[in-house]
């Protein structure tokens, strides 16, 4: 056993690779289902493992591929940080999968679904291989993995505009990743590492002489990334590509993908960068708060506006990416625990909101708000889990929303910022309207002709979307996991100490 | 620990056990809510504590004191009113709604600290907005946005000012905090914050706005949930944290006046009651900022009092409503001959709201008024007389009159159902014992009392004010036994009242009204403005609405990464 343990990092990878490979030469959507569940339901154990023994030890765990050590060799390292997001991304796995299979089996023709399971899980490994790897390049191998079979998965949308967004955010995708590449060329020639920890060691005696590459390589891989997180006004891509995508790959995505990127946004800030310009010493927390408000505000008026209710949704996720930008661009340890926090209560409650969505779709095959119009009679149980999760949106009290706006909101004040607190304040009125728009719509109008014979959905597309919405409501009360854990990574964040431990 | 149950808890538990059973079961269910939380509330030991950490904070779930029990029973028995008056209707929707809002304002009334306060502040904002959107009609869905746009604007100017105020004192416990400077850094910041958040649910002038938008916009029983919780908790609030407040007098005195020119220009009748609410809690303001015992004994027992009578008044008018489904009083009138149990018990409310001796106003009124005049604020104990005779035009002749008698409209409805009616007879009887009997009341207010309201001095003040008012109006009561005679016994009382008030009346009438058209006409103006602006960027056609092709994107990224690069290096 002993053994075992120490190959979880490595077997976080694996896992959902060798399932990936296994669906590819699956014909029956069933069998490759099967696998995926599998996969999906091994990942979120790894995961705790190793988050738990990440919180016991209080040092992170590295592991080191074959025979090369630790500069050359690529390693996986897991600190209280990634181990968080680690969790997080497998967990909105496991409770996806029980959903996939039906939401799958109506959406996809059946002799793609089998390459449908295989391009979720090669999602999944990029996603958990950007997270747990500790070098720069491998990073971007596994964002690229990633990325490539999202817009595979998109491109599986049964419109055919579901083409032209998987193009699009092909083409904005790739411009993200070059420009992250870019940077990390540059710091490769000033350093000669691509090894995090390394990295962090090398790159402030460099500073001095090379400040130039050094700050150009910065400049690329927050603009990179940015693209990839959907910061405004780099989100365009988002919209589209969540509103034709197949149901279950928007819930999934909405709740991981733009999590993962800011993950990787933030190990770059912190980790490495932090020993050669201190945060506040840059342009780049103006920027940040700047283009986060503005996230917060106009994407939410056009959540108001948008008549298509996954757009809606859509718009809604680019104003909440800016609530957890904003606690990065506050960088005080609440502002940034918050941003941590809501990261984790976003993920939980967007999937939820598309959970819902997609389970209204897949009853009366639209999405259109005017098209919905009473479903609230129709499908009460899925109606009540959506606004459970909207009121969690707009940061109700008693629910998860709440505490990620409290620590944004004590993080404003800390910094002395109380307009901050106001403009907080005032854009979750926004997301007041446009949740009770759907309100509205969903209980106080006479069912619509499309929506006459629709029913509550099959429970296991039911049994996710009540398990996410009694943790939203949970996780207004718990905060240990949430609040906690977030504490403490923004805790070492802040410290400076070099990914959560000495070497 | 807990030897009973948190009083909010009961509610919360019922609502779920309502949102699951139907009929009968529901009604009993219902029904027994509110009593069993009375008893569990009487059970409830005077050191009972209940604690739990959140956020690192402790919040303090049940804080039981004097004033919390006082509001914690007029809670319950206005819950169990409402639920009475609502039995008839099968909506699942404002059942639920109902009983989860009379929850939360049971847990603000027994928070200890400024959280749970909050906390609650903004379930008393959600729950109630149901109240008003289950009407279903296309009103009253703007006004529920409103609504609850405000309400949980008013929940969040709350947080703010919370999380100064922890800053500041390191606390959150609720105590008196008072007014004080904005340069006093963040503890006077954080009192003013609070006094405004406070202050929109209050329904502060220039902030009242939310409250008659959206309350004669809700159901017919909704309205009776709302105007008996929302507006009181916040005076609760008020007595708890800005109790001595000198403004507050001031505030108060305009709060009792100016709801009274526009409630005698307003045609429906529910938002003349929703004007004469705020005039009502302009009483209690002023007595809360006195802040002497007997003020705020005053104000207190006037909250009491106005729970019920208002909530009289509102059921008589939600049960005409129910019936004929017309509201305005132009529309209305001679319902007396088929409703006749309905009309008396308006006029019951009536009577007490007008403060007539040996009805429930007269008892708790009165205190605050003695209380001004002994602290030497004479101008305002004018204008509270004032208020008190505005009071008695639109809510005490105008209701009853234009409902009931004025010229006949030919309708002839059913009288109210018979749980409409077990609620009113209950309320009026509440109101006739308190006014006869206010001994039971005074035990339990929060200071000692040694006020005699039925002192010679006072009943004849009250009937100096009343006095050719209450010989109009006791003879058109009388009289009213004759309808052929009725129009003109009332046209003489309102023409009376227009040579009382002459000059105010008349010339302040319309002052106020052509004001408040052209505050309205420049509010739509601004609103239509803004929202066809706001649609022409975000829209599904506007700039950030619409798809952008590829080649823009990649531009703006270039542009970021250009901009990102120049700003770093310089």
């Amino acid at each position: 056993m002993s053994s075992l343990q120490e190959h979880l990092p490595i077997l976080q990878i694996l896992v959902p690779l060798f399932g990936a490979i296994l669906t590819a030469f699956t014909r029956s959507g069933t069998t490759a289902w099967a696998i995926a569940a599998v996969s999906s339901a091994i990942s979120p154990f790894i995961s705790a493992a190793l988050l738990i023994k990440v919180t016991t030890t209080g040092q992170p765990i590295s592991y080191v591929m074959g025979p090369w050590a630790a500069p050359w060799g690529i390693e996986y390292r897991v600190d209280l940080l990634n181990g968080f997001i680690l969790l997080l991304v497998s967990l909105i796995g496991l409770v996806s999968i029980p959903y996939a299979r039906k939401s799958v089996a109506q959406e996809i023709d059946s002799h793609k679904q089998s390459w449908f399971y295989t391009m979720y899980l090669l999602c999944l490994t990029g996603l958990l291989g950007i997270c747990i790897t500790g070098d720069a390049f491998n990073a971007f191998v596994f964002l690229e993995v990633s990325s490539l079979s999202t817009y595979t998965l998109i491109a599986l949308g049964r419109q055919r505009r579901a083409l032209v967004s998987a193009y699009q955010y092909l083409v904005m995708g790739t411009i993200g990743a070059t420009f992250y590449i870019i940077g990390v060329g540059l710091i490769y020639i000033v350093t000669g590492t691509l090894n995090f920890v390394d990295l962090a060691a090398r790159i402030g005696p460099a500073m001095p002489e090379l400040s130039r590459p050094i700050i150009a390589a910065l400049a690329f891989m927050t603009v990179g990334i940015s693209l990839k997180l959907a910061l405004f006004p780099l989100h365009v891509w988002l919209p589209n590509a969540y509103a034709f995508a197949p149901s279950f790959a928007t819930a999934f995505l909405a709740g991981t993908a733009t999590k993962v990127a800011i993950y990787l946004l933030l190990r770059i800030f912190y980790t490495f960068f932090s020993n050669a310009i201190p945060f506040y010493s840059l342009p780049i927390s103006e920027f940040l708060l700047v283009l986060s408000l503005a996230a917060m505000f106009v994407a939410s008026f056009t959540a108001i506006f948008e008549e298509n209710a996954k757009r809606m949704l859509a718009y809604s996720s680019v104003a909440q990416i800016g609530y957890i930008t904003l606690g990065i661009a506050l960088a005080n340890k609440i502002g940034l625990a918050g941003s941590l926090v809501h990261m984790f209560n976003h993920a939980i409650m967007k999937t939820a909101l598309f959970f819902a969505l997609g389970a209204m779709v897949y009853r009366t095959g639209v999405a259109r708000m005017s098209s919905l119009s009473g479903i609230g009679r129709k499908m009460p149980i899925t109606t009540a889990a959506f606004v459970v999760a909207g009121l969690g949106l707009i940061g109700v009290p008693g629910t998860a929303g709440f505490i990620s706006k409290w620590y944004l909101a004590m993080g404003a004040i800390e910094h002395g910022w109380i307009w901050l607190v106001f403009l907080i304040v005032l854009s979750s009125l926004l997301a007041v309207v446009y949740v009770g728009r759907f309100i509205e719509i969903a209980y106080f109008r006479e069912p619509s002709s499309d929506i006459a014979d629709s029913h509550e959905p099959p429970l296991s597309m039911l049994a996710p979307l009540i398990a996410l919405a009694a943790a939203t409501i949970y996780l207004g009360f718990d905060t240990r996991l949430t609040g906690g854990v977030a504490r403490q990574i923004a805790d070492f964040l802040l410290s400076g100490v070099v990914l959560g431990g000495t070497q | 620990m807990m030897s009973s149950l948190l009083p909010f808890s009961i509610f919360f538990i019922g609502a779920g056990l309502a949102l699951f059973t139907k009929g009968i079961l529901r009604a009993a269910i219902m029904l027994a809510i509110p009593i069993v939380g009375a008893i569990n509330l009487y059970m409830t030991p005077a050191d009972a504590a209940s604690n739990v950490t959140l956020l690192g904070y402790q919040l303090d779930l049940l804080r039981v004191d004097k004033l919390s029990l006082l509001f914690g029973y007029l809670f319950h028995l206005a819950a169990f009113l409402g639920i009475i008056f609502s039995l008839h209707v099968e909506d699942r929707v404002q059942h639920v709604a109902g009983l989860v809002y009379a929850g939360s304002a049971l847990g603000a009334v027994f928070a200890g600290d400024f959280i749970t306060l909050f906390i609650f502040w903004e379930l008393l904002a959600v729950s109630s907005v149901f109240l008003i959107l289950a009407r279903r009609t296309e009103r009253s869905y703007g006004a529920a946005m409103r609504y609850l746009l405000i309400q949980v604007g008013s929940g969040v100017i709350m947080l703010a000012g919370i999380g100064l105020y922890a800053m500041a004192t390191g606390s959150t416990t609720i105590k008196q905090i008072g007014l004080q400077n904005w340069d006093q850094g963040f503890a006077g910041m954080a009192s003013w914050l609070l006094l405004l958040a406070i202050g929109i649910k209050a329904c502060f002038p220039l902030l009242h706005n939310w409250l008659t938008d959206a309350y004669p916009e809700a159901t017919p029983t909704g309205t009776v949930f709302l105007s008996a919780f929302t507006t009181k908790v916040a005076i609760y609030t008020l007595a708890r944290t800005f109790a001595g407040t000198e403004l507050l007098v001031y505030i108060g005195a305009g709060m009792a006046m100016f709801p009274i020119f526009f409630a005698v220009i307003e045609n429906d009748l529910r938002r003349v009651l929703a004007y004469s609410l705020i005039n009502q809690v302009g009483f209690m303001v002023v007595g809360i900022g006195i802040g002497t015992s007997l003020a705020v004994n005053g104000a207190v027992s006037h909250a009491f009092n106005d729970v019920i009578f208002k909530g009289l008044l509102f059921m008589s008018m939600g049960a005409v409503l129910y019936r004929t489904g017309k509201i305005n009083g132009s529309e209305l009138g001679g319902l007396y001959k088929s409703m006749p149990w309905t009309t008396g018990f308006c006029m019951v409310g009536a009577a007490s709201i007008s403060a007539f001796p040996l009805f429930s106003g007269f008892v708790s009124k009165s205190m605050v008024m003695v209380a001004a005049l002994e602290e030497h604020h004479s101008a305002v104990w004018l204008a509270l007389l004032f208020a008190s005779a505005g009071v008695f035009h639109h809510a005490g002749i105008k209701i009853p009159y234009f409902a009931f008698f004025a010229h006949d409209s030919g309708l002839r409805p059913k009288e109210a159902p018979i749980n409409m009616l077990v609620a009113m007879g209950l309320a009026a009887a509440i109101c006739i014992f308190n006014g006869s009997y206010p001994w039971l009341l005074y035990s339990m207010l929060p200071y000692p009392v040694d006020y005699q309201p039925y002192t010679a001095a006072h009943v004849l003040t009250q009937s100096q004010l009343l006095f050719f008012s209450a010989l109009a109006f006791v003879w058109l009561q009388l009289r009213g036994l004759y309808p052929p005679e009725l129009p003109g016994i009332n046209i003489d009382a309102e023409w009376f009242y227009r040579r009382a008030l002459p000059a105010i009346g008349h010339w302040g009438r319309n002052a106020a009204a052509a004001v408040y058209n052209e505050w309205l006409g420049l509010r739509g103006a601004v609103v239509r403005g803004a929202n066809a602006g706001l649609y022409r960027l975000h829209g599904p056609d506007g700039v950030f609405g619409r798809t952008w092709p590829t080649g823009r994107m990649a531009f703006w990224t270039t542009v970021m990464l250009g901009a990102y690069v120049l700003t770093s290096y310089f």
